[in-house]
């Protein structure tokens, strides 16, 4: 059966070769259905041929079409260009070949066997790696025959290992032996279901392929382990700089201020539309540029909250000193306003902010390990934020006459420092810095009037727990909440998780009112 | 035996007496109101905003050609805020005081369970718009959405065909509340009847506004190991993007693991970059890319209609599935009325039994002679990069709804017609 099948491709390799024009291959494509064009894909994977690439590429960049005569036409900028070469014009409407899940992936496979032609060693060590997840048993054969001349040691490795999954089936024990060995040094997932299968069933014989194949299946186990321990520490910290980004101004205009801030989630929302207002207008006045939009949008969403947050405690909340009621009343009273206000503004409906290519996407750190850029650049911005903070509150004037005045005001004011103004450029720091916390939100969820309204509890949470009035307990507050509840979550599921990682912090708090992390001594009133 | 006519006649000649007396109300007499109970602020503002004003722009169209029974349709727009038992003291409302012929709204399945003992009570009239899980079969409601056999069970039979990638693995992701999880009951039994085995099926569930998705997408991932994945997502409202988001980021390729989604349509996508979602389904009865003169025609007059009333984000307007059935039903109450010659609730539902409309999903819909449920045809899109679906797989014709479905137990003995709820 298999000879039968290798003579059959051998017969199709030379026919292919014999003809030096290939211009069947394109309008066979357009014209067949859709399990056709599987077939067709498959055939081509077993049998790679350079001048098929052009029509591969096109098919996986979406660009070819046909015309009503269903003769292929590749989308160019400028125009269409038959596919078949020669000058034709399209008849009729030009029409998009569609392509199902299924024949984008076989069309990746066939790719990739034709990559392994290629003669830049990079592109065939990406196009083994593909074969390695998706190698099909109909292509053995031409992997072993490129592993033969393969002189790369890169791409020869890989190419082992792509093979490997497909020799577990070989009827010789030594190959079976190899090949199972050889998948013991992964950790990729798919080697251990490939490994449990062939230990589950019973068809299985050789002994000394079993003890191998189960101390590698031991192996891939330990590896897979690894990385699910890393990605859940990693998913923990990212979640965490989430909350701290969140909560850093509310630490601030509560914390240090102790103004009982519900518009806090405002501010965040407010930031996160900044973005969206700097990112349409990079579309319109700069669209080559587009890629560094939210570094332009941090001093802009800074500036904008900040100036919102200043204007805020100038009118409404300097009032109120002294009277939580009225303040926790008034700011949520902002609240609903700056959210109906945002609502008229932009509509109801969330706006689209979209990524930048360098913050999409991941970096592939173990076999079942992706690490997201936005999640890796938004855990250093967190800590940067933090830094940025800890250096104005600690090291420059302004800090010190914030310290002065939460410490005790009228001692403070006595001195000299005018307290009015520290007060409103303290809330003015705390609402720019919510703002910051809004791009980084922006980069990872929707962005919507209603975006606040789901941090603020959230955000109350991190600093009540960290300790009012200390930065340090916030961030400690904030990693720990997130770490915890990556820990609970696959093991209790999502809404359970957050249940009760709720009721421990109310059990905490009956415990320790102070939170994490206290101010000591008689300053504190 | 002829108290009624007289009665009637009595009523109507004082009430054409009062009108005479309060010439503000005359106007009011020429009238049907009409009454629509969308929320327009908190979470499901997003999406029902624009079904208030499909039916707005509706009653418009019917009022340019006439009106129903040669009187004009007068909308009364009231928001229930998102808030689920304002639904029942806003319905009461507009049965009570407005006295309208008609209501169409409501969007989750909670909303319509909160106002059904009210229609019920009063015996007033409701379309309802949406897709749903079924399980629930009023003479007080005519229900223009999917039942789970118009597009959660087609949708799970094309991923397990070749075309849709042979799936043998389900991840069930939905939002904790009883949509996804009746739908996700009804869709175990349905997978165990074609023999897919309880270790090859993992149901998992956020709460509302769920953001964090790294875990989940982590789990999806390890779960996809195994063996062909795909994923159906019965995650409703903005907490897609994320997921959406998550899962590009991570990585997951749609030829890779599928997802199917039973609520997210082109109005959801509007907040969404789709470049990295090219490939992953929805399952619905109507998208805005097919392709025929009604639905061009709908689609126009919608944009058009956006422009002119100036709607947030008018310049981006899309139509989506609830849309087009809230088009649907009322355009299918209006003939009613006319047929029944009345707009009195008990002959408007024997008037509405079989009739039929030419809607722009480009069949002809038919509202079932029993069971108050449209016959929709079913249709797998794909997302595209441009936000707009293209359809890889439709039935051939409309498909009757089954409200209630064959595979939950005890099923089988309920009737095929409307009854009220105990």
């Amino acid at each position: 059966m298999t000879t039968a099948l290798y003579r059959l491709l051998f017969a199709l390799l030379l026919c292919f070769q014999w003809s030096s024009s290939y211009a069947g291959d394109a309008a066979d494509f357009s014209a067949a259905n859709s399990s056709k064009q599987a077939k067709l894909l498959q055939a081509w994977a077993a049998a790679p041929d350079a001048a098929r690439l052009p029509l591969l590429e096109s098919l996986q960049n979406g660009r070819v079409e046909a015309d009503s005569n269903k003769t292929p036409f590749y989308k160019t900028d400028t125009g269409y260009q038959a596919a078949e070469g020669g000058d034709l014009e399209p008849v009729g409407k030009l029409r998009k070949l569609r392509l199902n899940n299924r024949l984008r992936g076989l069309i990746a496979i066939t790719m990739a066997s034709h990559q392994l032609f290629s003669t830049d060693p990079a592109v065939r060590l990406l196009a083994a790696q593909e074969l390695q997840k998706s190698a099909k048993p109909a292509q053995l054969q031409l992997l072993n025959e490129r592993l033969a001349q393969e002189d790369d040691a890169d791409v020869s490795e890989a190419l082992s290992l792509a093979l490997a999954s497909l020799q577990l089936i070989d009827s010789d024990p030594q190959v079976r032996l190899a090949a199972v060995r050889l998948l013991g040094e992964t950790g990729q997932p798919l080697a251990r279901v490939r490994l449990e299968r062939l230990l589950a069933d019973s068809n299985e014989t050789d002994a000394a392929v079993r003890t191998a194949a189960e101390t590698s299946l031991a192996q891939v186990k330990r590896r897979l382990m690894i990385g699910e321990l890393l990605g859940q520490a990693f998913s923990g910290m990212s979640l965490g700089s989430i909350l701290l980004l969140a909560a850093l101004g509310l630490a601030i205009t509560f914390g240090l201020l102790g103004v009982i801030n519900m518009a806090h989630g405002e501010m965040l929302m407010l930031g996160a539309y900044s973005t969206y207002m700097v990112q349409v207008m990079f579309q319109r006045f700069a669209p080559e540029a587009i890629a560094l939009y939210p570094l332009v949008a941090l001093p802009v969403a800074f500036f904008v909250t900040a100036a919102i947050g200043m204007a805020l405690e100038r009118t409404v909340i300097r009032h109120l000193y002294g009277r939580p009621l009225e303040t926790l009343l008034a700011t949520w009273g902002i609240s609903l306003i700056l959210i109906q206000l945002v609502r008229v503004l932009f509509g109801a409906q969330n706006v689209e902010v979209a990524n930048p290519y360098w913050l999409s996407g991941g970096i592939q750190v173990l076999p079942n390990l992706v690490l997201p850029y936005n999640r890796i650049v938004i855990i250093a911005f967190a800590l940067f934020v933090v830094v940025l903070t800890w250096l104005l509150l600690n090291k420059t004037r302004l800090g010190l006459n914030v310290r002065a005045v939460t410490q005790n005001r009228n001692m403070a004011a006595c001195c000299g420092v005018p307290t009015g103004r520290v007060d409103m450029l303290a809330f003015g720091l705390g609402s720019g810095i919510a703002g910051l916390g809004g791009v980084a939100l922006s980069q990872i969820g929707n962005v919507g009037p209603d975006l606040g309204q789901s941090y603020i509890i959230d955000s109350f949470l991190v600093v009540v727990l960290g300790g009012v009035g200390q930065l340090a307990g916030s961030v400690t507050a904030a990693f720990g909440l997130g770490i915890a509840n990556k820990i609970l979550e696959p093991q209790i599921g999502a809404v359970l998780g957050k249940i009760l990682i709720l009721a421990l912090i109310i059990l905490f708090i009956q415990k320790r009112p102070q939170g994490l992390f206290a101010l000591k001594g008689r300053v504190i009133d | 035996m002829k108290r009624r006519p007289f009665l009637k006649t009595t009523l109507a000649a004082s009430a054409l007496l009062l009108s005479g007396l309060f010439p503000f109300s005359a106007h009011a007499a020429d009238t049907i109101k009409v009454g629509i109970l969308h929320s327009l602020s908190g979470t499901m503002a997003i999406s029902e905003t624009s079904l208030k004003d499909m039916a707005l722009m509706t009653i418009d169209e019917i009022n340019a050609k006439g009106g129903v029974l040669g009187k004009q349709l007068e909308p009364v727009v009231v928001d229930p805020a998102s808030n689920w038992p304002l639904f029942a003291e806003k319905g009461r409302q507009l049965l009570t005081q407005d006295k309208v012929a008609v209501t169409f709204g409501c969007w989750t399945s909670v909303s319509r369970k909160s106002v059904l003992p009210v229609y019920e009570e009063l015996n007033g009239l409701l379309f309802y718009p949406v897709q749903y899980e079924g399980e629930e079969l009023s003479p007080n409601v005519f229900y223009t959405g999917a039942a789970p056999n118009q597009q959660a069970i087609p949708a799970v039979e094309y991923l397990m065909s070749e075309d849709g990638g042979s799936a043998k693995r389900f991840f069930l992701l939905g939002t904790d509340y009883v949509y996804p999880r009746t739908t996700n009951k009804i869709l175990r039994a349905f997978l165990h009847s074609k023999g897919v085995a309880d270790k090859d099926i993992e149901e998992v569930y956020t709460p509302f506004g769920h953001s964090d998705y790294q875990t989940i997408v982590a789990n999806i991932k390890k779960f996809s190991a195994g063996g062909k994945t795909a994923v159906i997502s019965t995650v409703n409202g903005d907490s897609n993007v994320p997921f959406y988001k998550e899962l590009a980021n991570q990585g997951i390729e749609a030829t890779d693991v599928p997802v199917i989604a039973f609520s997210v349509g082109e109005e959801e996508l509007r907040g969404i970059d789709t470049k990295p979602l090219v490939g992953q389904l929805a399952a619905w009865n109507y998208f805005e890319s097919v392709e025929n003169p009604v639905n061009e025609d709908f689609v126009k007059k919608w944009k058009a209609y956006a422009k002119a009333k100036n709607l947030p984000g008018a310049d981006k307007a899309v139509t989506n599935d609830p849309m087009e059935a809230t088009y649907v039903g009322i355009n299918m109450w209006a003939q009613a009325v006319e047929k029944a010659g009345t707009t009195d609730v008990d002959k408007v539902r024997d008037a509405m039994a079989g009739q039929t409309f030419a809607a722009p999903s480009g069949f002809t819909l038919t509202m079932d002679k029993t069971n108050h449920h449209l016959h929709k045809p079913v249709m797998i899109g794909e997302i595209q990069d441009n936000g707009q679906f293209d359809v890889v797989w439709q039935t051939d014709s409309p498909i009757r709804a089954q409200p209630w479905s064959p595979y939950i137990e005890g099923n089988d003995k309920k009737p095929d017609y409307a009854v009220k709820s105990e």
